[in-house]
């Protein structure tokens, strides 16, 4: 596993670190103030460069995934913040715990769950991983060692939370898990015909589900865009035998670098479709494990490698929600009219609860996350007229997806980032703080 | 044959492999008796292990250049653990060769490292083991040990002598119904490699599956990955002219 820490998941943009530091103890992490900006990658399944450093120092924590306390009883966990969800979950599920918040992949490390604050299907019900993250160390590069919580160095603690790494070194994180009786989901998806539609079934689901989520298909339009399956679940409540089953390993790996063709706008309009079409009834019931349910994706291991070299560019934007949907029609409109493909694009409401966290990026309203391939310029051009739409709706973009968006458009979506400056670690910066600083000159 | 393990001595358990391995056992709620040179580290591994379910860790500060703690650890671990089970022993250094060219002293300090202590303890547990009549004792050696090479004929001559050591122990020990195991690693990513260039650097992860498959199959030598025991086979059979002149 000799992590590569010169790209994100995304694959683009790539950026080379002056050197790379191989963290074994996070006692023993020398932070110490320095001329080259540092930065933490964890396991660089963040989109952009938020986890990039290009000519910095990155520190490695991979190693430093370490359990530190479990009470199986409380379900109050402290651990290294290199630990993955993955690990986590083979630790905890036995004993009938779950992480209260979980993003579509368990390969990130606690740190990285905190420094981007991520969220899950339930967002409507428990808010990010922030709401749920008690206390966690952060070394900063005066030499301190800050322990930091809802009460003890809250200010520290809020900008961390959602902080992209740029507040310090996060040592360790405490968490409190959520009990679960089984292993086990009772999913429904629901095949919808319009955006509208995706709305409505979103809004009845999220009164009686816990983990609610839409796939629809970008390329349909008029009337039938939007169209797509609203899928929802809970936990089975009863308790059953299947605790203690083992967590599977990716069924496949993909083993090279994809030509760039094979998930270009045709062999996507047909997967999209065929997607679609394999729900034959309305309403469809199944009782699933939730790796399963959760992620998906992860059953293919490495599977960006299918984006070819270019890479791949992942979109999430959330707009606020006033009943109509016309904001998302504008942005699919656009997308489409930029010859943008994406995979099924995701589509979710988020609930009101509130984040600690200072540039948290969840926000009331409806969400939406695409994954295209790197078509190159008319793309980007495309994403920045999608910027100005979100911006005209008091939306914003999601940072850990990011690898293009303008400074200033970056602040305008992030007003409350005047009270996270003072916070930053005046060592610590990424690639992509430096390029939303670019076209900001004087201000930040 | 699959015997119960519910005791062990870990001798380096702060090392990447040895963490690795300890997790594995962990899980079966194994009593853990640790000796490492950092205290901090150590307490760092034995919140984890407990964390993980295993069901006590006692632990041990010593430099295992050392060779009067040896007496110690063992007498100790015996106190603790009563009954052991298995005795891993994982500790080492890998040197710059480029310096212990010029440095006698760095090089018998690796020995001792690697090697003295290593027999040392190995021949201290043997005995406890003999009159247990039980357990199985094991020892990380190395690929490395198989041919000295340019580049870590220091390190891989260490090697050499604790697997020569328990290929002899083994046949000593097998009809007293103790297992003694050879672990013969290819290049791993660990902290020890991590500025070391090398090719096909393994997961630790793999690694240490691996042993832990080896121990309760109570398997005499493993390479791990497994390949490395055909990649060896060659290296092995290269004449000693043309091996020399390999830029290894």
């Amino acid at each position: 596993m000799s992590l590569n820490t010169t790209t994100s998941w995304g694959r683009y943009p790539s950026a080379t670190p002056h050197n790379v530091v191989d963290l074994a103890w996070p006692s023993d992490a020398g932070v110490t103030p320095s001329n080259s900006p540092m930065l933490v990658y964890g396991l660089g399944r963040s989109y952009g460069d938020v986890c990039l450093n290009d000519g910095g120092t990155v520190f490695r924590t991979d190693r430093c995934d370490r359990m530190i306390a479990f009470d199986r009883s409380s379900g109050l966990l402290r651990a290294e913040s290199g630990l993955s969800i993955a690990d986590l979950l083979g630790l905890v599920v036995p004993h009938g715990w779950f992480v209260p918040v979980t993003p579509g992949t368990k390969h990130v490390t606690l740190g990285g769950a905190v420094a981007n604050d991520v969220h899950g299907k339930n967002h409507h019900r428990v808010g990010t991983f922030g709401c749920h993250v008690t206390a966690f160390e952060l070394i900063r590069s005066d030499g301190t060692r800050n322990l930091c919580s809802r009460t003890e160095n809250r200010e520290l603690f809020s900008a961390t939370i959602g902080g992209l790494g740029l507040t310090g070194l996060i040592t360790w994180v405490e968490i409190q898990l959520m009990p679960i009786s089984s292993r086990t989901i009772h999913e429904e998806s629901i095949k919808v015909s319009s955006l509208a539609e995706v709305v409505r079934v979103t809004e009845e689901s999220d009164k009686d589900w816990d983990y609610t989520v839409s796939w629809i298909d970008v390329l349909a339009t008029g009337p039938r865009m939007g169209k797509g399956l609203v899928l929802r679940g809970r936990f089975q409540r009863e308790a059953d035998s299947t605790l203690s089953t083992h967590v599977a390993k990716p069924l496949l790996n993909v083993p090279i670098e994809a030509p760039s063709w094979l998930l270009s706008r045709p062999t996507i309009k047909v997967f999209n479709t065929l997607w679609y079409l394999k729900q034959i009834r309305r309403r469809q019931q199944r009782s699933i494990d939730l790796e399963k349910f959760f992620y998906p994706l992860d059953a293919v291991g490495r599977w960006n490698l299918l984006y070819g070299k270019r890479g791949m560019l992942q979109y999430q934007c959330v707009v606020p929600f006033n009943g109509g949907v016309e904001v998302l029609r504008d942005i699919l409109t656009v997308m489409q009219g930029g010859g943008v493909s994406s995979f099924l694009a995701v589509v979710k409401k988020f609930g009101d609860m509130r984040s600690p966290g200072i540039l948290s990026f969840p926000r009331p309203g409806l969400t939406l996350t695409l994954d295209m391939p790197n078509t190159g310029r008319r793309l980007f051009d495309a994403l920045d007229v999608c910027d100005d739409l979100v911006v005209q709706a008091g939306g914003r973009v999601y940072a850990a997806k990011d690898a293009r968006i303008k400074g200033r458009v970056f602040r305008a979506m992030y007003p409350e980032i005047n009270g996270f400056l003072p916070y930053i670690d005046p060592s610590f910066s990424s690639s992509f703080w430096r390029r939303i600083q670019s076209d900001t000159q004087g201000l930040m | 044959m699959k015997v119960e393990t519910k005791t062990a001595v870990i001798i380096g358990a702060t090392s990447a492999i040895a963490q690795s391995v300890a997790r594995l056992l962990a899980e079966r709620g194994i009593r853990f008796f640790l000796v490492a040179r950092n205290e901090v580290h150590m307490r760092s591994v034995s919140a984890d292990l407990l964390s993980r379910g295993a069901s006590g860790a006692s632990l041990f500060v010593a430099d295992l250049r050392m060779r009067d703690v040896h007496a110690d650890i063992v007498a100790r671990s015996i106190a603790e653990l009563g009954k052991i089970d298995l005795v891993f022993i994982a500790h080492g250094t890998l040197p710059d060769q480029l310096l212990l060219d010029h440095d006698i002293d760095a090089t018998l300090d690796c020995f001792m490292t690697n090697a003295v202590s290593v027999i040392s303890l190995s021949h201290r547990y043997a005995s406890v083991l003999e009159e247990q009549g039980s357990g199985s004792i094991v020892c990380l050696s190395s690929v490395a040990g198989e041919r000295g090479r340019r580049s870590n004929y220091t390190y891989g001559a260490s090697k050499s002598a604790i697997t020569a050591f328990y290929s002899g122990l083994r046949s000593r020990l097998a009809p007293l119904g103790v297992n003694v195991l050879t672990v013969k690693p290819g290049p791993v990513d660990t902290p020890m490699t991590t500025n070391v260039a090398m090719p096909m650097k393994a997961a630790v992860g793999v690694v240490s599956a691996d042993i832990v498959r080896a121990i309760d199959k109570r398997a005499s030598v493993v390479y791990t990955p497994g390949v490395w025991r055909l990649i060896m086979a060659v290296v092995r059979a290269i004449p000693e002219g043309i091996f020399m002149k390999i830029k290894s």
